[in-house]
């Protein structure tokens, strides 16, 4: 009985494996928005690196899996001390590079060394501030030693910006990168596409796709007639909200609408009065009224959020109805406050169609309770220099797109000018404690202050309009991290 | 000749550095900090500091123009801040995108309009003119980036005779290249055609009215000879102007198009070059496409010499 069932199975197996080895593609072409500046994930905050190479060519510690969670990589397993100080990594022996040489721990040391270094040009720097040092105990063990206890060490290794590279090619990574998943870098045409093929010496299973193109289309109407004249498959993030119904009608298609990691917010400047005025702050909120925006600025794709933090995650609180939509509320705390006149000011909006279609009609929602905003379009460096680095604002809006980011709110001079002594130790113990339910309760706390405060209008979760082939399998629904993991991407038929 | 030749000449590398100057100096106050933006709002300041040491960002103004004028004497471009690339490499790349597809919109605006222009001019007044007339029109109000969709509604997504969009690269053959840039440059060509053949058409009328003409009429030429030989060469003359003006603006104006076939051009390199603040690669291609405008004029001028003998000896 045992026996047959096995065989039984192996038959099945086999037939499966040798008919879609005749039938099924095994290419694909994928469309991006925007190209990378390069393809050195741990140099470079563009999102577009990691969403050619993550998973895909290079490989950390750990990764984060579709779901958001922390999962093995390039280390097989882990032991953390009692004291959540030491963190012992046991790496896969059988990892190797592209350029054929072979993983060891000597890498690692490297790669947390230069991310973490005086010379360092890594965008998140911050991920790697808790290491005290890190040391090869041999070829296949590395030891991590934090300065202090870090629940969030093993996610942070799973960043884009912690791969781990080699030192011999490390510098190279920018043009021609050489890591160690399981597609291997071929060609980047600057302006028009970057091909990578399935690596043979791959530690894991093998993926199915052989070739994987990833074609840089700009323009939202082009995108559209790219996917209905075939010239590629898929397009995780279609920036068309536009055609989406237009694809869903169509049986050649799968519509997926996922999550993203970005929390659209009307960013509030808490130092500069009379925002820092927390009754103008709640006016502001109930004068929002979050669904029109959504619906005007995104074509209705997009979650209403109560706070800084995105509704697919676990410890999710549903904080939208705090601050419900109410004009006539909003007039009325304007009034205690003292501004029974109204308020004037700015509202820097950058680029994206989610500020600026966006803030029309924030602008316009604003007006009707007494709060008249001028709007002052601005390119992102303007922002960066303004907004984000001068505080110079008033009301801005901006998707903050890093995965669980709350901890911006605890940092010092950041350009929210908030601070809440409560709110800061809650994100201390945060980051100290490991245990998943302790760390679910801080986050639920940490959800809760910010809405209490109002700190910032919280607008919406950023959608993932995702247009793919119907035969298309396995692409990510959500973006839990910027990533287009093609390691379990197959073609039906 | 020659002496003019030198004269225009002199004229173009004086205008070529003061190009220069003007595009280094408003580039200098443009706003932002192009290590913050490649970094983002997550990065350290240290992260950026150093980031700012390796592109050179905190040296004097005048010592980088110098070195940038300099290098490019040598034919070197620098660095693109965002792709870390040789300059000189990117912009080779995208030359041969553009220039072929501007070429072949040239070539196919020209073919169409020359011919078109002579025809209504030979019917001037007859219904076949004004038709002719109002189609061409319709060509000039057509905004291109319309008629780019339309022609890929129909060539690309219905009939799926060629792609809709991109450039596979010179390597994967001539053909599927110029398959690609066969839609992109018709899009192109229509409102420069229609513009053309106008201009033919009206300089050739108003040749056609001059005293020399009736004298070779009245000298009893049949009216193709006087047409063929001795009007249409004189009124050659503003239609290599715009000619001259087309091919300027369609190496360095088809961002649109490039953006709606999303080809790998001059144009759009220099539009994501502006908004990585990649300064050297804005400077070093604005430069480069102002020697290409200032190049076709002096050509064009030239042009006018040959086909006009008298202003060969005019002192300027």
């Amino acid at each position: 009985m045992f026996t047959k069932k096995i065989l039984t199975t192996a038959v099945a197996t086999s037939i499966w494996a040798t008919s879609s080895a005749f039938a099924a593609r095994t290419d694909l072409s994928i469309g991006m928005v925007l190209e990378p500046p390069h393809l050195d994930p741990t140099a470079g905050a563009a999102a577009a690196i990691d969403e050619i190479v993550y998973a895909n060519v290079f490989e950390g510690l750990t990764r984060i899996g579709r779901d958001g969670s922390v999962q093995t990589a390039l280390a097989e397993s882990w032991t953390i001390s009692p004291d959540g100080l030491t963190y012992t990594f046991n790496l896969r022996d059988n990892a190797v590079f592209h350029d054929g040489s072979s993983l060891d721990a000597l890498d690692v040391v490297f790669s947390l060394d230069r991310a973490r270094g005086a010379e360092s040009t890594n965008a998140q720097k911050a991920l790697f501030d808790a290491i005290e040092s890190v040391e090869a105990k041999n070829d296949d063990t590395v030891i991590v030693t934090l300065s202090r206890p870090q629940g969030s060490f093993l996610y942070n290794m799973g960043w884009g910006d912690a791969v781990i590279v080699a030192p011999e090619t490390a510098e190279g990574n920018k043009e021609a990168p050489i890591g160690t998943g399981p597609f291997k870098f071929t060609d980047w045409a600057k302006g028009s596409s970057v091909t990578l093929e399935s690596f043979d010496n791959y530690w894991g299973q093998a993926p199915s796709l052989e070739t994987v193109t990833f074609r840089f289309i700009p323009d939202a109407a082009a995108a559209t007639s790219a996917l209905l004249a075939g010239d590629v498959q898929a397009f995780p993030n279609l920036p068309a909200p536009e055609s989406i119904p237009a694809f869903q009608a169509d049986p050649r298609f799968t519509v997926v609408i996922g999550s993203t990691e970005g929390e659209t917010i009307l960013s509030t400047n808490n130092g500069k009065p009379p925002f820092d005025n927390i009754l103008v702050r709640r006016a502001i909120a109930h004068a929002i009224d979050r669904q029109a925006i959504i619906d005007g600025a995104m074509f209705g794709l997009g979650t209403p959020i109560g706070s800084h933090f995105a509704p697919h995650h676990p410890a999710y609180v549903e904080l939208v109805e705090i601050y419900p939509y109410d004009p006539e509320k909003a007039k009325m705390l304007l009034d205690q406050a003292g501004f029974a006149d109204g308020i004037k000011g700015t509202l820097k909006l950058p680029p994206p169609s989610y500020a600026r279609r966006g803030g029309e009609i924030i602008a316009s929602q604003l007006r009707e309770v007494g709060i008249d905003m001028e709007i002052v379009p601005v390119e992102w460096s303007q922002w960066l220099d303004q907004v984000f680095k001068a505080k110079d604002y008033d009301l801005t809006i901006v998707s903050h797109t890093e995965p669980n980011d709350i901890g911006i709110y605890a940092r010092d001079d950041y350009y929210f000018d908030y601070s809440n002594a409560a709110f800061n130790e809650v994100i201390a113990e945060l980051d100290r404690s490991a245990d998943e339910d302790r760390r679910y309760e801080l986050f639920r706390a940490a959800q809760e202050i910010l809405t209490e405060d109002a700190v910032n209008g919280f607008l919406f979760q950023l959608a993932k309009n995702g247009v793919w082939d119907a035969n298309l399998e396995g692409l990510w629904e959500n973006s839990p991290i910027q990533a287009n993991d093609m390691t379990g991407v197959r073609w039906s038929q | 000749m020659l002496a003019y030749a030198a004269r225009r000449l002199t004229a173009v590398l004086i205008t070529l550095l003061a190009a220069s100057l003007i595009v280094f100096a408003v580039l200098q106050i443009v706003p932002g900090d192009p290590a913050r933006l490649m970094l983002g709002i997550n990065a350290t300041q240290d992260a950026v500091e150093n980031l700012r040491q390796q592109l050179r960002l905190d040296d004097p103004l005048h010592i980088r123009y110098l070195t940038w004028l300099a290098d490019m004497a040598r034919g070197d471009f620098g660095n693109s801040y965002t792709y870390s690339v040789p300059v000189r490499e990117l912009i080779n790349e995208r030359i041969m995108v553009s220039v072929p597809l501007a070429l072949m919109a040239l070539f196919l605006s020209t073919c169409v309009a020359i011919p078109v222009g002579i025809f209504t001019a030979s019917r001037h007044g007859t219904a076949t003119d004004t038709a002719t007339m109002a189609v061409t029109q319709f060509g000039i109000a057509i905004p291109n980036f319309w008629f780019a969709l339309l022609l890929v509604y129909i060539f690309a997504i219905t009939l799926r005779w060629v792609p809709a969009g991109g450039f596979p690269g010179w390597q994967a053959g001539a053909g599927p290249a110029v398959q690609s840039l066969i839609l992109p440059s018709i899009a192109l060509a229509l409102p420069q055609a229609a513009i053309l053949s106008r201009i033919t058409r009206s300089a050739l009328l108003d040749t056609l009215r001059e005293d020399y003409i009736r004298t070779a009429r009245a000298k009893g030429l049949p009216a193709g000879r006087v047409l063929w030989h001795h009007a249409l060469r004189n009124a050659l003359i503003p239609v290599l102007t715009i000619l001259g003006l087309q091919f300027a603006f369609l190496l360095a104006g088809t961002i649109i198009i490039e953006n709606v076939f999303y080809l790998p051009g001059l144009g759009r390199l220099v539009f994501q070059a502006i908004q990585q603040l990649d300064l050297i690669v804005v400077q070093s291609v604005v430069t480069l496409l102002v020697a290409a405008v200032i190049t076709v004029n002096f050509l064009v001028d030239l042009a006018y010499a040959w086909a006009d003998p008298r202003l060969r000896s005019q002192k300027r």
